[in-house]
């Protein structure tokens, strides 16, 4: 194994990371706020959708993530009225999101484009090109640096950057804005803050709308971006790896980046090496897929560490009469 | 659409007031769906050019979930619709089931096996069309390493990368194959993303040449491909027009043709397994103004001679499916 080996492996993980980053950081405000997201595998199907559709129809793939935004918050708002407003059981009204999403574009895609259910592929403009960073030829050949900056940073969509920007973001916005303390509170004591004279709902519903733009983003980098085009399930499980990842994070920014790396350099791996060979066992591919799973499940049982959950999460808050 | 749509309307207006009174055939895609560009697609461009020639209906539907096999394949044979062709080999265990209550009915399925009196069994040599390819593949490199991505591990995908192996082999001996399934779920046929990073995974070791049997999937697989400046090679129905001389050929299953027989012979039709291989025209390589540019001379002369010892006999392909094995190494 080379160090020229390592570096795809690296590129590829931030790659396939990304689109879990952003369905994450989507989960962690819409759970800090105390609403469960099933719905995130819809959101960014939907999203990839609406880009992908928008950006052919257009040509410029900044009006597609516009797009997929919208749609993605849509569905967000969608949640917020069943879950928030009408006190209907979250985990429900997530998965409702996820059929209306898998049925919807698929029908949508077919009655606009006649191609089976996919949109027709995104060239030139339509697609976001990969950057490339200011003096990463000059670098490329210093050693460390080099390969780490010029290489495996280098050459990605600007959607990758504002991703890894997001979580210093998310993390400030939580931990040292007020809105962020209140949007805690409200994921643990609703009542609390109730009491302190804020609206419960319209926090919750702040909540789940960023987290709707936050899967629109994740969206439309799968189809306007890493892929050309929609084509059906394109999400292919991604959003409940992503939830997988926010309990693996425990519910915060720095480790939601760290347990999005993790699965994406999982996946990484078993798409380079089919079987693994460790000299003493082989692992098959199937086993890397399902290690994600694996390690939140040891994560819950409270094997390593304890993953405890905002405590009124999943709850609807009902004013004391 | 505008044909397909009256067509269908006259169809049920046709059944509506003859009922079963005469015998028309019925078509019944997978779950890919009737316009997935690929091996259902075929299936309907077929069952079209049938309609067309003949000027007779012919009636079709799109499955939407696996319960609904069984029940689609009933319709039909209720109905009186005489030949039921369906694609697909997830056909075969709901077709066992229900040939056998309707043994005046012709059944054909294809790419499956269904061993009773009244179905016929279309089977494809997938190897031999991937033989060739890989033949093409394997003169194209310039890295001697080509790559193939495969949708769901089945023994049918397998028989392509066998094939595609033993083909390369035999153009450039010194040539190493890379090869990588997406998944082992049905989810495999339809995630482009992960078909375009395991592409950019065997780019990185070196591969320019990569051939893509996975569906949807292969969408992904292709556009990496001409992102990074490689070749790539489409499969079932001809892609060489996805991206226009950056597509190397495409290997062709003609499961259009299979249709058309099927539906020409009509109800009295030979039963029991039919293969169409190379010599029948059931496989084959795409050429076309795409990538005529691609093809050089001698590419085109070594695979007409290889397609006429294939056909002769005289080279044996081996099928991954006769013996679960692939003797050519792949890694």
């Amino acid at each position: 194994m080379d160090i020229a080996t390592f570096v795809q492996i690296f590129e590829s993980t931030l790659r396939l990371a990304t689109p879990l980053l952003f369905a994450c950081l989507a989960g962690l405000f819409s759970e800090r706020a105390g609403i469960f997201d099933i719905g995130l595998e819809g959101k960014l199907l939907v999203a990839a959708f609406f880009s992908a559709s928008i950006a052919y129809v257009t040509g410029s793939a900044w009006l597609g993530l516009a797009a997929g935004i919208g749609a993605s918050v849509v569905f967000s708002l969608i949640h917020g009225v069943a879950s928030i407003t009408f006190r209907g059981n979250q985990l429900i009204s997530g998965v409702a999101i996820n059929f209306l999403a898998a049925g919807m574009t698929v029908v949508v895609a077919q009655s606009w484009f006649q191609q089976g259910g996919r949109t027709p592929p995104l060239v030139g403009d339509a697609r976001f090109d990969r950057l490339s960073l200011p003096f990463a030829n000059a670098l490329h050949d210093v050693p460390v640096v080099g390969q780490i900056y010029g290489q495996i940073l280098n050459q990605h969509s600007i959607l990758v950057y504002f991703g890894l920007l997001c979580v210093p973001l998310t993390w400030w916005v939580l931990y040292r804005t007020r809105f962020g303390l209140r949007l805690r509170a409200v994921g643990e004591n609703p009542a609390a803050v109730d009491t302190a004279g804020i609206s419960v709902v319209r926090l919750r519903y702040a909540a789940i709308v960023i987290a709707g733009v936050l899967c629109g983003i994740g969206g439309a980098y799968l189809s306007t971006a890493l892929a050309a085009g929609f084509v059906k399930d394109m999400s292919a499980g991604r959003g409940y790896i992503a939830l997988a990842a926010l309990i693996f994070a425990k519910w915060r920014p720095w480790h939601a980046l760290g347990a999005v790396l993790l699965f994406g350099m999982l996946e990484a791996i078993a798409n380079r090496w089919p079987n693994l060979d460790l000299g003493i066992i082989t692992l098959p591919n199937q086993f890397m897929t399902a290690l994600p799973y694996i390690l939140t499940v040891v994560i819950l049982a409270g094997f390593v560490g304890k993953a405890i959950p905002p405590r009124a999460g999943g709850e609807p808050y009902v004013k004391e009469r | 659409m505008k044909l397909t749509r009256t067509l269908l309307g006259a169809t049920a207006v046709a059944a509506l007031t003859a009922g079963a009174a005469w015998a028309e055939p019925a078509l019944i895609y997978d779950l890919g769906g009737k316009f997935d560009k690929s091996f259902n697609e075929m299936a309907y461009t077929g069952a079209m050019r049938w309609a067309e020639e003949t000027g007779m209906e012919f009636r079709d539907i799109e499955l939407q979930s696996e319960t609904q096999r069984e029940q689609a394949i009933r319709r039909f044979a209720e109905a009186g619709y005489n030949p039921v062709v369906m694609t697909g080999f997830s056909m075969a265990t709901p077709l066992e089931v229900v040939a056998a209550d309707y043994p005046d009915t012709t059944f054909v399925i294809i790419d499956g096996v269904v061993d009773l009196p009244n179905v016929r069994s279309v089977l494809f040599s997938e190897q031999e069309g991937s033989y060739l390819v890989g033949m093409a593949a394997g003169m194209a490199t310039e890295s001697n390493t080509v790559s193939f991505v495969g949708g769901m591990d089945v023994p049918l995908i397998r028989a392509f990368a066998c094939g595609y192996a033993q083909g390369a082999h035999a153009a450039n001996a010194d040539i190493n194959v890379i090869v990588n399934y997406t998944g082992t779920t049905p989810a495999a046929w339809n995630d482009p993303v992960r078909g375009s990073e395991i592409t950019a995974a065997q780019i990185s070791q070196g591969s320019d040449v990569v051939f893509a049997a996975a569906g949807g999937t292969g969408v992904g697989v292709l556009q990496r491909a001409v992102d990074d400046g490689i070749l790539s090679i489409g499969v079932d129905s001809n892609q060489n027009y996805l991206h226009p001389g950056q597509v190397l050929t495409s290997m062709m299953k003609r499961v259009d043709n299979a249709v058309f027989d099927a539906f020409t012979a009509g109800p009295e039709m030979e039963t029991g397994v039919h293969v169409m291989n190379l010599q029948s025209g059931g496989v084959g390589w795409a050429l076309d103004e795409h990538n005529d540019a691609l093809i050089t001379q001698e590419m085109r002369d070594a695979l007409a001679a290889a397609e006429a010892s294939i056909s002769s006999g005289e080279l044996a392909v081996h099928d991954y499916r006769s013996d679960n094995t692939c003797p050519y190494s792949v890694e």
